[in-house]
C-alpha cells in the first residue's frame, strides 16, 4: 500500500536498483501475435534453462538480486517477425524465434555474451543487431509505445521501477483545472478519430453541475487491421490506466470504464491484471495516496458491435442497451454515461496524458506539428515489406511511413494507393500532394480521407480499387446499426452497386447512382459511421475513375481482380484440339474442331474455370 | 431560451421551442418527418427533416435547438436531392402495393413520395417477404411496409409500458416486431392500438370487420343494431374534412341508416347503467373496507393489463362489465324475445374509438352459448370506411336522432370518453345533493383535463374517499408500484389506457401527429354535449331506471362479470 | 435443460450484477458462456427477473454479434476477414473450411454439434494475416491447407 508521494518515489527507487541489478533482461513478447506464434513456450522454456544454470532472479523487485530476469512482455509492433525475443542491455531482437533455438539464446547470448545473427533482421546481405537499428524501428519515435516491449507487462513494480505513476502523483497536487490546462496547452488531440481537442472535453466536464461523472476509455477498436490500442492495453496496461486516473483528478470523476471489444480477451486479463495491483498498491480505490481522492474502474466487455466504437453507442451498450447511437445534443460531456457528464476518450488518447504531465506542455510539443502535436500510432499493413505497428510523430509523411519504415512494396511491385482510417477512411494516390502530405486530423480531411484510429493500408499495383471499395462497404453495411435511414438502406444499396460492378454488370447509371447515394448517406446519415461510410467509394471514384469506367465500359478488370469481369480464352498457338475442355464444360460453351484451335462462347462462360484444368497443354488462360 | 433565427429568408422569433423542427413548423412550414411525434422521445432515425444552414452543414431539425442567429434553408436544392434519396431508398425496400392497401390515400409515404415527385425507381426491388401477422384480434401487422422508423415501439415502451414491440437484429436486418419472433396473440399486446395511430404507414392496421356488417346488412333475417360510443362523435368528422371534437352524433345515426343498420343506439347509455353499478359497487366496498383501491373496469386493454402483469390485482378490478358490454347484455335480454316472435336474428354491433373492444368483445365471459353479446366491433375508423363506400355526402347529409328506447343518454355518460370522465360521472352520483353547484365544479375541475395523474378528495357521509385519475398505461404502471409499495394511498383509480382516454383510442382517425391539441379539441367537444344535455347524472336517465324496472327486474347479475 | 436446474443458475448470475438490469449484457455474456448459447426460456426468465420487456432483451441478444440463439458447436471457429487478413487472401480458407465441414455462409454449425464457423472483423492480429482462432486460440497465417489439418486433428480428438 502506497500511501504518499514520498513512499512512491522510495519504490521507484527500490525497483529501479532491483531491475538495474539484473545483469540482463530477457523480454520474450507476450503480445497476441506471438503468443500465437508459440512466444509462451519460449518464454517457459528460456526460463527454465535460465533456471537451470542457476542464474534466474525472482520477478519480485522487492529484492535486489544479481542475475537474469526473464519476462514477458507486450507487443513490440514487429507481429510478422514474431515470436520476438530482446536481449537487454544489448538490445538484440532476435526474429521468428523457434523452441529449438532457445538453447541457443541461453547458452551463446545470456551466458557468453555473443549475438546469434541468424536470429536477427538482415536485409540486402547486412545484419541488425539491435533493435533500434533496424529501420522498421529507427525512423519511430515511440512516446506512447515507450514501454511497450521493452517491460514486463504484467508487473507493476516494473511500471513503477520506470517512473510509473509519478504523473498521477503529481495531478493529485494539482488544481482540477489546471490539470485540464496542460492538456489543452499540449495541444493533445483525441486519438480515437475526431481530433477533439483533449483538454477542451475534460474542461467542460469539470464545468458540468452534475457531481456525478465518468471517466470511459474506448477500447472498443472495430476498423478492421487496426490493432494499436490492443497493443497498448496488452504491452503497457497501467499507462492507460494512470491516463485514466488522470482524468478523472482533472474533472472530478470517481468511476471509470473500459470498455474493451470481446475479441481482445488477453488485452481484458492484462487490464483486469493491472487493476487489481494498483488496487493493492492503493493507487486506485478510495483515498489515492491520502489525497482524499477515490477513483475505481470496471471493464466492460464489449459483445461485438463495431459502431459500440461511436461515443453514444458506447454508453448505450455500458447502460445495457442496444448499441445505437443518438441524436446529439445533448453531447456525451453534458450527458454521457448514465445521463451524466462523461469524458470518453481513446486507450491511446489516455496513454499519452501520464507523458504530458511529467515532461511538461511544452516538451509534449517539440513532438509533431503546429495544432497536431504528439506521435501517432499506426498499424501499417498490406503489402508493404515491412508490416506492424509503429508511432511516429504527427507530420510525418505518407512515404517516410510507407518507404522508409515499411521498407516499400512487397516482392518489388508498384505502389497503387493507401487507405487511411480504415472503412471510414479515403484512399490516397501515389502524387506529390498525396505521398508528401505531413500527416495530420487536419491535412488527411483536405484530402478526403481521415486519421482514424490509425489502420493504415498499403496496396500495391494488383489491387482493384473498386473491389477495395466493395470490401470496405460489405463491411460498414455488415456493420450499421440499421436506426437511420439512409445508412442502413444506403449502405446496402451502394453494396449492390459496386458488386454489380465487380461482376461486371454495371452501367453508367450506376457510377451517377453510386454518387448519389454516397452523398446522401455522407450528409445525412446519424453518425459518424454513416457519415464516413461513402468515403472509401467517394475517395475512389474521384482518384480512381478511370477504373470505374473500365470495368462499367470496357468490362475489364484492370488488376484482373473481380473474377466476373475476367474472360476464359483459348491461345489458338497452343491449342492442339483435343476437345477436353468442350467435354468438361458444364453449358457448353466451348465448340472447335478435333485437331484445330477450339474456342470459347464469352457468352455463354460462366468462368467456372473448369477447362483451365482440364486442358492438357495449359492452352486456357484467364485474362 | 429565445431570439431569433433565419428559416428560408424569413426572419422568426422562437421561444422555448424544443427543437428547430417545431419552430419550423409553427412558422406554417410542413416539414417531413416519419419519426418525430412530439409526445414521444426524439429518435432522430428518418433524417427526413434535415435542413441546410447557412454554412452548408446538413442537420437534423428534430434533434437541434434553436440557437440564436442561426441560418437554415428548409428546401435547398441539396435537401430536396437528399429527401428524394431517402425516400427512393425506402421505397425500393418498401412492398409498394398502394393501390391494394388499407393505407392507401392516408400514407405518409405515399403522400411524400407524391409530393417529391419519386416517379421512377432507380433501384431493384428489393424485399424479402415476411408473415403478416393476423393473430391480433385488434390490429394487423404487416411488416413488409414496416420502415422502421421507431415510432410505435417508443409508444409501447415509453407511453404503454407494455413493450411488446421492439427493435431486434441490427443493419439492414433490422426488424420491428415482438420479441422472439412471435405473434402478437402470444405477447402481452392489450390491444390498445397506440401503435397503429403513430406508424406513418400500412406496416400496423386496424383489423377490418366491416365485411361481417355488410354480411349481416345483406342478410334479410338479421336485425342489425348499433351502439355508438360517446368518443365516435367527436373524431369521426375528421375524416370528412371537419374538426376535431366536431359533434357529429346526427349524422352517424342518418348515415348508419342509409347504410342499412335497422336501430342506432347510444352506448352513453350504459354508460349510465356502468355509473350506477359501478358507484354502488364501491360504495359496497368501501363501507367493508375490501379490495380498495376500486379501479374502473371499462377499458379493457387496462383490464388486460392488470391481468398480465399484475394478477394478484384482478380482485381490485370492478366487477361491472363495460358499456359496451352491458348494452350488448342488456340489448340481447330484449331482443332475444323479439327474435323469437318474429324469426329473426339480432346482429349487435359496436362503433368504437378503440382497437381493443374487439378483444373485449371476443372474451369468453362475453359469450353465452356460443351467442356474444356484442357481434362486432367496428372502430371509427372502419366506421369511415364504411361511410366512403357507400359514398354519402358526408358534409350534406341531413342529422337524424337515434332511435328508441336505447338512444337517451345523460350528460355524466357522455364524458366516459375521456380521461376523468368515469370519476366524474361517478362523482356526480356520489355528491348529489351533498354539494352546492359551485363546490362540484371545483371537484369535477380536479379530475378533468390531460395531466397524467389527477387527483380529488371528497367527503361522502363523514368519510374521506381519495380518488386518483391515470391515463396511459406507463403511468399507470407508476400509480400502481406507488400503491403497493405504501407510498401512495387511494380509494378509488379510473384508469384508461390510451393517453387522453377514449378520444384518442387506437380505432380513431389519425391525424398527421397526435397532439395534446387533438385530445383537448375532442374532449371539449364531449363537455360541450354534457353542457347542453338535458339530463345530467346517470341517476337522473328515466331510461336507466325503466332497464332497471321493465328489462332487469331486478336481476343486475347481467351487469357484471362472474368469474 | 432442466428447469430448475437453470433458473438456480441464472439466479446466482444475476445476483452477482445485483439484480441490476443495466448490467444485462453482462449478465446475457455469462450465461451464454454457461450454455454456448443463449436458450429462449433464459432470456424470458432473466427478462422477467429484472422487469424488463421481453421485445428489449431480444433486441439485445440478436444486435450484438457475440449472442447466439442458436446452439453453437463445441468448437467456435473465426475466420478474420478484416482488411489485412482479406488482403492477404482469407476468403479462400473460409471457403475451405466450409467445404470440409459441410456448411455456408448460412448455415453455421454443425450438424454434430462439434463446429461452429463465423466470420469477424480483425482479431487484432493483422500482422500474422490471415489468422483465424479456434476457441480463443490465435493461428497465425494459416492457409487452406493447415486448416484442413486443424479440422481433422479436433475430429479425430472428438472421437476419441
Ligand atoms: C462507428 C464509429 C466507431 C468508432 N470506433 C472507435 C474505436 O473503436 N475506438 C475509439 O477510440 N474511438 C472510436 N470512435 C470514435 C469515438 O466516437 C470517439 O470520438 C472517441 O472515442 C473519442 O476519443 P478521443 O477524443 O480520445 O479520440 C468511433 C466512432 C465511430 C463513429
Ligand atoms: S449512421 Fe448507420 S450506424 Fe449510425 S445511427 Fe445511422 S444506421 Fe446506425
Ligand atoms: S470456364 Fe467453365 S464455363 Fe467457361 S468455358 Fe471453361 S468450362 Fe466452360
Ligand atoms: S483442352 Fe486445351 S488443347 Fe484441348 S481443345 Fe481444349 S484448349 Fe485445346
Ligand atoms: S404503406 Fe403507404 S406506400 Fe406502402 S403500400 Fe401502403 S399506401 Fe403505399
Ligand atoms: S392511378 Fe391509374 S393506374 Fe393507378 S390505380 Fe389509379 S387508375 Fe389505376
Ligand atoms: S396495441 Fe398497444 S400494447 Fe399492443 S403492440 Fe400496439 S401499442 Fe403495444
Ligand atoms: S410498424 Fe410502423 S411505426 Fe412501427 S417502426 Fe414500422 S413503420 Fe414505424
Ligand atoms: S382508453 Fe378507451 S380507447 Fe383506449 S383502450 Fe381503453 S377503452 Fe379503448
Ligand atoms: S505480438 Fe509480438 S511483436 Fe506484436
Ligand atoms: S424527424 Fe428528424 S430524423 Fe426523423
Ligand atoms: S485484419 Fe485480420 S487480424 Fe486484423
Amino acid at each position: 500500500m502506497i500511501k504518499n508521494y514520498d513512499d512512491l518515489l522510495s519504490l521507484e527507487y527500490l525497483y529501479k536498483k532491483s531491475l538495474d541489478k539484473q545483469r540482463k533482461k530477457v523480454l520474450v513478447c507476450a503480445g497476441t501475435g506471438c503468443v500465437a506464434g508459440g512466444s509462451l513456450a519460449i518464454y517457459e522454456k528460456i526460463k527454465a534453462l535460465v533456471k537451470e544454470n542457476g542464474l534466474l532472479v525472482d520477478v519480485d523487485l522487492t529484492k535486489e538480486e544479481e542475475g537474469i530476469g526473464v519476462k514477458k512482455s507486450g507487443c513490440h509492433g514487429f507481429c510478422e517477425a514474431g515470436p520476438l525475443v530482446r536481449i537487454e542491455p544489448s538490445n538484440y531482437l532476435y526474429l521468428h524465434v523457434k523452441l529449438e533455438d532457445c538453447e541457443e539464446i541461453v547458452f551463446k547470448t545470456l551466458k557468453e555474451g555473443k549475438p546469434i545473427e541468424r536470429l536477427m533482421y538482415q536485409t540486402n546481405g547486412e545484419v541488425y543487431k539491435t533493435q533500434e537499428e533496424i529501420p522498421f524501428y529507427k525512423k519511430q519515435t515511440r512516446l506512447v509505445l515507450h514501454n511497450c516491449g521493452h517491460i514486463d507487462a504484467e508487473s507493476i513494480q516494473e511500471y513503477i521501477g520506470n517512473g510509473g505513476y509519478k504523473a498521477a502523483a503529481k495531478a493529485l497536487k494539482m488544481a482540477p483545472m489546471d490539470i485540464c490546462k496542460l492538456i489543452t496547452d499540449s495541444g493533445l488531440r483525441g486519438r480515437g478519430g475526431g481530433g477533439y481537442p483533449v483538454g477542451r472535453k475534460w474542461s467542460q466536464v469539470l464545468a458540468q453541475e452534475n457531481p456525478v461523472r465518468y471517466v470511459v476509455c474506448n477500447g472498443d477498436e472495430g476498423d478492421p487491421g487496426a490493432f494499436m490500442d490492443r497493443s497498448i492495453m496488452e504491452g503497457d496496461p497501467h499507462k492507460v490506466i494512470e491516463g485514466m486516473l488522470i482524468s478523472g483528478i482533472a474533472t472530478k470523476a470517481d468511476t471509470g470504464y473500459i470498455y474493451v471489444r470481446a475479441e481482445y480477451p488477453m488485452a481484458v486479463n492484462r487490464l483486469q491484471n493491472a487493476i487489481d495491483q494498483a488496487m493493492e498498491y492503493g493507487l486506485l480505490g478510495d483515498n489515492i495516496l491520502n489525497s482524499g481522492f477515490s477513483f475505481n474502474i470496471q471493464i466492460f466487455q464489449g459483445a461485438g458491435a463495431f459502431v459500440c466504437g461511436e461515443g453514444s453507442a458506447l454508453t448505450a451498450s455500458i447502460e445495457g442497451e442496444r448499441g445505437m447511437p443518438r441524436v446529439k445534443p445533448p453531447r456525451t460531456v453534458e450527458k454521457g454515461l448514465f445521463e451524466c457528464p462523461t469524458v470518453l476518450n481513446n486507450v491511446e488518447t489516455f496513454a499519452n496524458v501520464p507523458i504530458i504531465l511529467l515532461n511538461g506542455a511544452d516538451e509534449y510539443r517539440k513532438y509533431g506539428i503546429e495544432n497536431n502535436s504528439g506521435t501517432k500510432v499506426f498499424a501499417l499493413t498490406g503489402n508493404v515489406v515491412n508490416t506492424g505497428l509503429i508511432e511516429v510523430p504527427m507530420g510525418t509523411t505518407l512515404e517516410e511511413i510507407i518507404f522508409d519504415i515499411g521498407g516499400g512494396i512487397q516482392k518489388g511491385k508498384q505502389f497503387k494507393a493507401v487507405q487511411i482510417g480504415g472503412p471510414s477512411g479515403g484512399c490516397l494516390i501515389y502524387d506529390e500532394n498525396h505521398l508528401k502530405l505531413p500527416l495530420s486530423f487536419d491535412s488527411l480531411a483536405s484530402v478526403g480521407a481521415m486519421i482514424g484510429s490509425g489502420g493504415m493500408v498499403v496496396m500495391d499495383e494488383d489491387t482493384c480499387m473498386v473491389e477495395v471499395a466493395r470490401f470496405f462497404m460489405s463491411f460498414t453495411q455488415r456493420e450499421s446499426c440499421g436506426k437511420c435511414i439512409p445508412c442502413r438502406e444506403g449502405t446496402k444499396r451502394m453494396l449492390d452497386i459496386l458488386e454489380k460492378i465487380t461482376e461486371g454488370k454495371g452501367e453508367m447509371e450506376d457510377l451517377n447512382l453510386l454518387y448519389e447515394v454516397a452523398d446522401t448517406v455522407k450528409n445525412t446519415a446519424l453518425c459518424g459511421l454513416g457519415k464516413t461510410a461513402p468515403n472509401p467509394v467517394l475517395s475512389t471514384l474521384e482518384y480512381f475513375y478511370d477504373e470505374y469506367l473500365a470495368h462499367v465500359v470496357d468490362k475489364v478488370c484492370p488488376a484482373k481482380v473481380c473474377k466476373g469481369l475476367a474472360s476464359i480464352v483459348i491461345d489458338p498457338d497452343i491449342c492442339r484440339g483435343c476437345s477436353k475442355c468442350a467435354r468438361i464444360c458444364p453449358v457448353e460453351a466451348i465448340s472447335g474442331r478435333i485437331k484445330e484451335p477450339y474456342i470459347i462462347d464469352q457468352n455463354k462462360c460462366i468462368k467456372c474455370g473448369a477447362c483451365i484444368e482440364a486442358c492438357p497443354f495449359k492452352a486456357i488462360q484467364e485474362v | 431560451m429565445s431570439g431569433s433565427m433565419i428559416i428560408d429568408g424569413k426572419k422568426v422569433y422562437f421561444d422555448n421551442q424544443k427543437n428547430i423542427l417545431s419552430l419550423i413548423r409553427d412558422n406554417n412550414i410542413d416539414l417531413p418527418t416519419f419519426c418525430y411525434h412530439s409526445e414521444l422521445s426524439i429518435y432522430g432515425a428518418c433524417r427526413m427533416c434535415s435542413v441546410e444552414t447557412s454554412d452548408g452543414k446538413i442537420i437534423a431539425s428534430c434533434s437541434e435547438v434553436p440557437c440564436n442567429g442561426m441560418e437554415i434553408y428548409t428546401n435547398s436544392p441539396r435537401i430536396r436531392k437528399y429527401r428524394k434519396m431517402i425516400l427512393e431508398l425506402l421505397l425500393s425496400n418498401h412492398e409498394r402495393d398502394c393501390t391494394a392497401c388499407e393505407r392507401t390515400g392516408k400514407c405518409q409515404l405515399q403522400s411524400l413520395a407524391r409530393r417529391y415527385g419519386i416517379n421512377k425507381m432507380r433501384f431493384n426491388q428489393l424485399i424479402e417477404e415476411q408473415e403478416v401477422d393476423y393473430s391480433s384480434p385488434s390490429i394487423i401487422r404487416n411488416p413488409n411496409k414496416c420502415i422502421k422508423c421507431g415510432d410505435c415501439v417508443m409508444v409501447c415502451e415509453e407511453i404503454q409500458g407494455v413493450g411488446v414491440l421492439g427493435f431486434s437484429h441490427r443493419g439492414t436486418e433490422v426488424k420491428v416486431k415482438p420479441a422472439f419472433g412471435k405473434n402478437l396473440n402470444e405477447t402481452n399486446c392489450v390491444n390498445c392500438g397506440q401503435c397503429r395511430i403513430v406508424c406513418p404507414t400500412a406496416a400496423i392496421t386496424i383489423k377490418n370487420e366491416t365485411q361481417k356488417v355488410w354480411d349481416a346488412i345483406y342478410d334479410k333475417n338479421i336485425r342489425v343494431i348499433a351502439q355508438i360510443a360517446p368518443a365516435v362523435r367527436v373524431a369521426l368528422g375528421e375524416e370528412f374534412g371537419l374538426r376535431p371534437g366536431q359533434v357529429t352524433i346526427g349524422k352517424i345515426a342518418s348515415i348508419l341508416r342509409r347504410i342499412g343498420v335497422d336501430e342506432v343506439y347510444d352506448t352513453a347509455l350504459s354508460a349510465d347503467l356502468t355509473v350506477i353499478e359501478e358507484s354502488d359497487e364501491f360504495m359496497d366496498r368501501f363501507s367493508k373496507n375490501e379490495n380498495l383501491p376500486l379501479f374502473t373496469s371499462c377499458c379493457p386493454a387496462w383490464v388486460k393489463y392488470v391481468e398480465n402483469k399484475y394478477p394478484e390485482l384482478t380482485k381490485n378490478i370492478s366487477t361491472c362489465k363495460s358499456p359496451q358490454q352491458m348494452f350488448g347484455a342488456v340489448a340481447r335480454e330484449v331482443y332475444n324475445k323479439k327474435d323469437q316472435e318474429d324469426g329473426k336474428k339480432t346482429f349487435i354491433v359496436s362503433v368504437m374509438p378503440c382497437t381493443a373492444k374487439k378483444a373485449e368483445a371476443a372474451r369468453e365471459e362475453f359469450s353465452h352459448d356460443g351467442i356474444r353479446e356484442v357481434d362486432v366491433v367496428l372502430t371509427t375508423q372502419e366506421l369511415a370506411i364504411m361511410i366512403k363506400e357507400i359514398g354519402v355526402n358526408f358534409d350534406t347529409i341531413e342529422e337524424e336522432s337515434l332511435d328508441m328506447p336505447f338512444g337517451v343518454a345523460s350528460g355524466a355518460g357522455i364524458i366516459f370518453g375521456t380521461t376523468g370522465g368515469v370519476t366524474e360521472a361517478v362523482l356526480r352520483r356520489l355528491l348529489v345533493d351533498k354539494f352546492g353547484k359551485e363546490d362540484s365544479e371545483i371537484i369535477f375541475n380536479n379530475v378533468r383535463g390531460l395531466e397524467s395523474v389527477k387527483e380529488a378528495t371528497v367527503e361522502v357521509d363523514g368519510k374521506v374517499i381519495k380518488i386518483a385519475v391515470v391515463h396511459g398505461l406507463k403511468e399507470a404502471d407508476t400509480l400502481i408500484k406507488q400503491i403497493k409499495s405504501g407510498e401512495r394511498h387511494y380509494d378509488l383509480v379510473e384508469v384508461m389506457a390510451c393517453t387522453g382516454g377514449c378520444i384518442a383510442g387506437g380505432g380513431q382517425p389519425v391525424p398527421r401527429t397526435i397532439t395534446k391539441e387533438t385530445r383537448a379539441l375532442r374532449a371539449s367537444g364531449l363537455y360541450s354535449i354534457d353542457k347542453v344535455k338535458p339530463i345530467k347524472n346517470s341517476q337522473d336517465n328515466y331510461i336507466v331506471k325503466s332497464i332497471y324496472n321493465d328489462i332487469l327486474k331486478g336481476n343486475k347479475q347481467i351487469l357484471h362479470i362472474h368469474k | 435443460m432442466c428447469k430448475a436446474d437453470y433458473k438456480e443458475r441464472i439466479n446466482e448470475i444475476i445476483s452477482r450484477h445485483n439484480n441490476d438490469s443495466k448490467k444485462i449484457i453482462s449478465i446475457i455474456q455469462e450465461v451464454q458462456k454457461e450454455y454456448n448459447y443463449l436458450p429462449e426460456e433464459a432470456l424470458v426468465y432473466i427478462a422477467d427477473t429484472l422487469d424488463i420487456s421481453h421485445s428489449k432483451i431480444y433486441g439485445i441478444a440478436t444486435f450484438y454479434e457475440n449472442f447466439s440463439l442458436e446452439k453453437k458447436g463445441k468448437n467456435i471457429i473465426r475466420i478474420c476477414d478484416g482488411t489485412a487478413c482479406h488482403v492477404r487472401d482469407s476468403i479462400p480458407i473460409l471457403k475451405e473450411i466450409h467445404k470440409e465441414l459441410n456448411l455456408s455462409d448460412k448455415k453455421i454449425t454443425t450438424d454434430d454439434l462439434l463446429f461452429t464457423v463465423e466470420t469477424v472483423s480483425c482479431l487484432g492480429a493483422c500482422g500474422l494475416a490471415p489468422v483465424i482462432t479456434i476457441n480463443d486460440v490465435v493461428y497465425p497465417k494459416v492457409t487452406p491447407e493447415a486448416v484442413v489439418e486443424l479440422l481433422q486433428n479436433i475430429k479425430k480428438e472428438a472421437i476419441e
